[in-house]
């Protein structure tokens, strides 16, 4: 199987080009969110240096959130466009549980943890099994006291993973002890190679039309409308004229 | 027969999804158009995330219409265009992105198109461009006079300085209690109504091409309070067509001005606000006796809002003069028309 590899959700940007279980080419870069600009040179760069036409691949796998929204449209519409357009397989996969596939301790527990700032963030609490990352609190949008005081009711290590841990590793030691374990920088940066592998074995998504980004939040407009009109609902939202 | 050069053009600047085939520029195959208008309503306006959230769900589903609809495939095609701006970053990239992922995958050329240019090609739809040409453009977001020498070539020659004519309609329509975007229904009403408020014709002397929309929005809305206050009930059709007037005399007499000045062979009236009928009768009434080398051009009522068919009538131009963008193009949200050299802005 030929695969791409894609994940945009936050500042690191990842591509990979697969065959099979062999990693043919990947770039990782963590300097800047111009996804939009820089994302599609490297994919095509990578796909020529493993020597493959867009037509080739057989499957394009997509880190589907939760993350930044812009990062993460950029990388689902390039994805979804992509798959649409020559009709090839699509998978999504957790942006959260592809950065906690770096860690590679069977029976470990991993807690990867995306900036949602204000004192809150995107975190999951995964366990490493069979070599995959398996959900053991599923992915939210959580303030970070609540989430340190859910991580501390485990009573074993927890690998805290990415790149925006640092800022609030504080409350987070202060919750769980001895029982933090800081993953290496090198295990901070999400990489779509391990993206590609997780999305090998995963099932396509059955309405490609319908795929969008995991946002775990509703906006902030559509919030405070609901809140407001509980019973009303205007949809169709979108129509066709 | 000479092969037709097809287009597939994506437009996703403001709160429609839209994706179109053209052939050579001026006939449309399909012009699949997904509006949002109903999602935003409940905000009283467009809420840019929204907005990116919804082109997300449509696009995939625009683009199969549009060649289903069409009735060609990816072989047929010889180009793929887009809006890369003005507009909403979050919006456009969804656009932007999508068609350099079909481009790329099917080996097209990409042609990155200013959402302004293709209002103003709306109206190629009618019939072929003569240069110069004199374009009003008046939408949501802009309202300008656009000096035209040849294809692709825009001068900006004028515009507003506070508010666009749409947004204006946009803001009054609240106070009047309609629903957004209120342009359409305050238009209706306007015919229903006679102009008896004697709004301001704010810079309808100033000898520029200017416009001005805040002091008669201002006007408007303190003319309303000051009714609520001394419980007057006013006359909601009147003071429509009292709003309507005003928009309609500025628009036209500066368009008078700029026209003495710089004779063109057509006028092109195009942006969502085009849809005016006041606007668009008083233009037809006027134009040829005051400017009778002058041919009014105005866009088909059905593209003058956003819609993918006019980025395609715009990137036909481009693609004539081989103006191709690469896999790294990026959405420009505040992308500019150049003002005309000795214009002071
Ligand atoms: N019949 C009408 N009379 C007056 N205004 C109208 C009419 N129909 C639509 N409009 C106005 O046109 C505007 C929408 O036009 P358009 O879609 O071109 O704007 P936009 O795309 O949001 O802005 P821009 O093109 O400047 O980026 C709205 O402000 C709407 O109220
Ligand atoms: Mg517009």
């Amino acid at each position: 199987m030929k695969l791409l590899a894609i994940d945009t959700s936050n500042r690191p940007l990842s591509v990979a080009v697969l065959a099979d279980q062999q990693i043919l080419a990947t770039t990782t870069t963590n300097v800047g969110r111009n996804h939009s600009s820089t994302l599609l040179p490297i994919v095509e760069r990578a796909m020529t240096q493993s020597g493959l036409e867009p037509t080739d691949l057989d499957r394009i796998v997509v880190a589907a959130g939760p993350g930044s929204y812009t990062g993460l449209r950029i990388g689902v519409t390039t994805a979804k466009t992509l798959a649409f357009t020559l009709n090839k397989e699509l998978v999504g996969i957790s942006s959260l549980a592809a950065l906690a596939a770096n860690v590679v301790t069977e029976g470990q527990l991993v807690a990867p943890l995306f900036d949602a700032r204000r004192d809150n963030a995107f975190a999951g609490l995964y366990r490493i099994q069979n070599q995959r990352p398996v959900a053991v609190i599923e992915d939210q949008h959580v303030s970070v006291a609540k989430w340190a005081a859910k991580l501390a009711t485990y009573n074993e290590p927890i690998v805290l993973i990415g790149t925006d841990v640092q800022k609030y590793v504080e409350p987070l030691r202060a919750a769980l002890g001895d029982r933090l374990i800081r993953a290496r920088p090198q295990l901070d940066l999400p990489q779509a190679g391990v993206l590609g592998l997780l999305g090998q074995t995963a099932t396509p998504v059955a309405n490609l039309h319908a795929f969008v980004p995991n946002y775990l939040r509703l906006t902030q407009a559509e919030h405070d409308w609901q809140a407001k009109h509980p019973e009303k609902d205007h949809a169709p939202y979108v129509e066709k004229i | 027969m000479k092969k037709q050069n097809l287009i597939l053009a994506f437009e996703s600047s403001c709160d429609e999804t839209s994706v179109a085939v053209v052939a050579d520029g001026h006939q449309i195959l399909s012009n699949v158009i997904a509006t949002q208008i109903n999602s935003h309503k409940r905000f009283g306006g467009v809420v840019p995330e929204v907005a990116s959230r919804h082109h997300i769900e449509q696009i995939t589903i625009c683009i199969e219409s549009a060649l289903e609809e069409a009735n060609v495939t990816y072989d047929d095609l010889d180009a793929v265009a887009v809006t890369y701006g003005p507009g909403l970053v979050g919006a456009l990239l969804v656009g932007v992105n999508a068609a350099k992922v079909v481009a790329y995958a099917h080996h097209l050329p990409l042609i990155p198109v200013n959402h302004m240019a293709g209002h103003i090609y709306a109206a190629r739809f009618v019939k072929p461009f003569e240069f110069p040409l004199m374009a009003l453009l008046v939408s949501g977001g802009h309202t300008e006079l656009v000096y035209m020498q040849a294809d692709g070539q825009f001068e900006i020659i004028g515009e507003t300085r506070d508010d666009a004519a749409g947004e204006a309609y946009d803001k009054i329509g609240r106070v009047l209690g309609v629903s957004y975007p209120a342009g359409k229904e305050i238009d209706q009403m306007a015919h229903a109504g006679i102009d008896t408020f004697n709004f301001p014709r704010a810079m309808i002397d100033e000898d520029n091409f200017d416009f001005s929309f805040s002091g008669l929005k201002s006007a408007f809305i303190n003319t309303v309070h000051h009714a609520d206050q001394i419980g007057a009930t006013l006359d909601k059709n009147d003071l429509a067509a009292s709003f309507q007037a005003s928009v309609v005399d500025v628009l036209v007499s500066k368009t008078h001005r700029v026209l003495e000045q710089y004779p063109v062979k057509q006028l092109v009236l195009a942006g969502g606000v085009a849809a005016n009928q006041g606007l668009r009768e008083r233009l037809q009434k006027d134009l040829p006796t005051a400017f009778p080398n002058t041919e009014l051009l105005l866009a088909p009522l059905k593209l003058c809002g956003d819609n993918g068919a006019m980025i395609g009538a715009a990137g036909y131009v481009q693609y004539q003069h081989h103006q191709f963008g690469d896999a790294s193009l990026n959405a420009d949200p505040s992308l500019e028309f150049d003002w005309m050299p000795g214009m002071v802005k």
